[in-house]
C-alpha cells in the first residue's frame, strides 16, 4: 500500500514506466527536502579498502620509479615473493600457528577472568569494594611494565608470555562490561521486579544481555591489546612466533621478512577484530545506531 | 457482567488502609484508605505531585526505599503497566510477553495475548521496530498475559498521540471486559478516567478528595449531558473552573 502511493505521485512523470513502477517498491531517494541530512548516507560498497587500496598504488608507484629504497622499503612484489618463499619452507606457518596460539590463550584466559570480574563487581557491593580498587590500580600500571617481574615469576616460557596477554586483556573486557552493567537502566530493574523475576533469570534476561554491549566493545580492545602485548613478548624472549621471526630478521637487515611478519600481524589484527564484529552485529541486532 | 460473582464473596482485592508514605520532611500520602472490589476499574486523578504515582508505586511494591507506614493488601497476581512501554529492547516482542513467566504453555499464551491487542504477526519483532502505540500494546500483553487479579496502570497513554489513545482506551475497556482484573488507572486526563473507570477518585494533599461513581452505561459517549456534568464536577476538584454549561 505503501509503495502504491508512494509511486502514484511521481507515476504521471513517467507514464511509459508507471505499470511496472506500480509493482515494484521504489527504493528511497534522497529528495531535497532543505533539511540538512544528520545521519550518515548510504554505505559505500567495500569502502573500508578503499584507503589501503590507496597506500598500496603509492607504494608500487614509488618502488618502480626508485623513490622509495628497497633496503629501507622493498617493493610490494618483492615482499609477496619472500612471503611465498616462507610458506613454501614452512617458516611462516610454524611461526604463525605459534603465535597464534599464544594470543589465543592470553584471550581466552583475559576474557574469562575480565567477564568473571566484572560481574562480581558489578552485581555486589561487596565484590565492587574487593576488586573495583584492585582492578584500576593494575589499569594503572602498563601490562608491558609488568614483563621484568612477570619473567621472575614464570620464567622465560609460554607461561609468561600467557599471562602477559592475559593480564592486558583483561582490563578493556572489565572495564567495559563493569560499567555497561552498571548503566542499566534502573527502569528494567524495576520491571523485573513487577515481573516477579528470580535473580537468577534477572542476571539471564536482563543483565547479561544489557551489559553485552559493553563486552563487545571491551572485546575488541581486548583483540587489539593481545596482539599489542604479543608482540612484545615474543620480541622479549622467545624461539619462535612472527615476533621472534621479525626480530630474527632485524639482526640480518633483512627488510622483506620484517614486512612480511608486518603483514601478517595487521591481517590477525583485522581477521580478528572482523570476527569479533561479526559476531558483535549478530548478539546485538536489536539496536538502532547512527550506521544503520 | 462475571463481576458479580466476585461481588458475592465480598473481599476486595485491594485494600488499603491509613497509608503514609513520606520522602524526607514531605509526606505525600497522609492516612490514604481505598479498597477497590475484584473486578472494579476504578481511575486516579490528582494534580502532579498529588501522590497518585506514589499510591501506585506502594501497591507495585516498588517503594521499599520509601518511608511510610499503613496497612497494604494487595493480591499476589498483579502485574504493572507503565507510562512506557518499558520493553527489554534485546528481547523479541514475544518473548517480552512471557518473560518471567514460568509456565510449559508460555509461549502458547503469548501468542494468544498478542492476538487479543492485535500484534499478532508481530511476535519476531525487535521492540524498536514498533510504533509507540504497538509498544505500549505489547505491555498490555506482557501484563494481561499472566491473568492479574489487580492491574497497576500509570499514565500508560500519556505518551501517546490522541489518535492511538482513544484507539486504546477501546482497547483496554474490551480486555478488562474479558479479562476481569481489578485495574487502578492513574492518569491526569479527566475525559479518559470518566470514559473508562466505574469510579473516579481525585487525590489531593495525600488523601482522597472525592470518590465518584460513574453510571453513565457505556460505550460512553463524551457529548452525553452526564458526561460534561461529571467532567465539571472532577475538573472542580483539580481546581480547574470550567465555564458552566448555559441552558439552551
Amino acid at each position: 500500500m505503501n509503495a502504491f502511493s508512494n509511486t502514484a505521485a511521481v507515476a504521471p512523470a513517467f507514464p511509459a514506466a508507471s505499470d511496472e513502477r506500480l509493482l515494484i517498491p521504489p527504493a528511497v531517494e534522497p529528495r531535497k527536502t532543505g533539511t540538512r541530512r544528520l545521519a550518515l548516507g548510504r554505505t559505500i560498497p567495500f569502502g573500508a579498502l578503499i584507503g589501503p587500496a590507496l597506500l598500496l598504488v603509492i607504494w608500487s608507484i614509488g618502488s618502480i620509479a626508485g623513490l622509495i629504497d628497497p633496503r629501507t622499503l622493498p617493493a610490494p612484489w618483492s615482499v609477496i615473493g619472500t612471503a611465498i618463499d616462507l610458506i613454501a619452507e614452512g617458516k611462516l606457518q610454524h611461526h604463525l600457528m605459534t603465535s597464534a596460539w599464544r594470543a589465543a590463550q592470553g584471550l581466552v584466559f583475559g576474557i574469562l577472568i575480565g567477564t568473571i570480574l566484572a560481574l562480581i563487581s558489578g552485581l555486589s557491593r561487596l565484590g565492587e569494594a574487593i576488586i573495583d580498587g584492585a582492578v584500576q590500580i593494575k589499569r594503572a600500571i602498563p601490562t608491558l611494565a609488568l614483563i621484568p617481574l612477570l619473567m621472575l615469576w614464570f620464567g622465560i616460557g609460554e607461561g609468561m608470555k600467557v599471562t602477559t596477554i592475559a593480564l592486558a586483556v583483561l582490563i578493556p573486557i572489565y572495564i567495559q562490561t563493569h560499567s555497561s552493567l552498571r548503566s542499566i537502566d534502573s527502569r528494567y530493574v524495576e520491571l523485573a521486579q513487577t515481573l516477579r523475576m528470580g535473580y537468577g533469570e534477572f542476571i539471564r534476561q536482563v543483565i547479561l544481555p544489557g551489559a553485552l554491549p559493553g563486552f563487545f566493545l571491551g572485546l575488541r580492545f581486548a583483540v587489539t591489546y593481545a596482539w599489542l602485548s604479543l608482540v612484545v613478548v615474543e620480541q622479549v624472549n622467545a624461539t619462535s612466533g612472527i615476533g621472534y621471526m621479525i626480530d630474527l630478521a632485524r639482526n640480518y637487515g633483512q627488510t622483506d621478512i620484517i614486512i612480511v611478519g608486518l603483514v601478517v600481524y595487521a591481517l590477525l589484527g583485522l581477521a580478528s577484530d572482523g570476527i569479533v564484529r561479526f559476531f558483535q552485529e549478530r548478539s546485538l541486532s536489536w539496536r538502532r545506531t547512527l550506521a544503520d | 457482567m462475571a463481576s458479580h460473582l466476585g461481588g458475592l464473596s465480598g473481599a476486595p482485592v485491594v485494600r488499603v488502609e491509613s497509608l503514609v508514605r513520606s520522602f524526607g520532611p514531605r509526606t505525600i500520602l497522609d492516612g490514604l484508605s481505598l479498597d477497590i472490589e475484584k473486578g472494579e476499574f476504578v481511575a486516579l486523578l490528582g494534580r502532579s505531585g498529588s501522590g497518585k504515582s506514589t499510591l501506585l508505586r506502594a501497591l507495585a511494591d516498588l517503594d521499599d526505599k520509601v518511608s511510610g507506614s499503613g496497612r497494604l493488601e494487595t493480591p499476589d497476581k498483579k502485574s504493572v503497566v507503565f507510562q512506557d512501554a518499558r520493553l527489554l529492547p534485546w528481547k523479541r516482542v514475544l518473548e517480552n510477553v512471557v518473560l518471567g513467566l514460568d509456565l510449559p504453555e508460555a509461549a502458547e499464551r503469548g501468542r494468544v495475548a498478542l492476538e487479543e491487542v492485535g500484534l499478532s504477526g508481530r511476535e519476531n519483532a525487535w521492540p524498536v521496530e514498533l510504533s509507540g502505540g504497538e509498544q505500549q500494546r505489547v505491555a498490555l500483553a506482557r501484563s494481561l498475559v499472566r491473568d492479574p487479579e489487580l492491574l497497576l496502570a500509570d499514565e500508560p497513554f500519556g505518551a501517546l498521540d490522541a489518535l492511538t489513545r482513544l484507539r486504546m482506551h477501546d482497547l483496554l475497556r474490551q480486555l478488562c471486559a474479558r479479562h476481569q482484573p481489578a485495574v487502578l488507572l492513574v492518569t491526569h486526563d479527566v475525559d479518559e478516567a470518566v470514559t473508562l473507570a466505574d469510579r473516579v477518585l481525585v487525590l489531593d494533599n495525600g488523601a482522597i478528595a472525592a470518590d465518584i461513581a460513574i453510571d453513565i452505561p457505556t460505550p460512553r459517549d463524551h457529548g452525553d449531558r452526564r458526561f460534561g456534568e461529571i467532567r465539571s464536577h472532577l475538573l472542580r476538584h483539580l481546581g480547574v473552573e470550567t465555564k458552566p454549561v448555559l441552558p439552551v
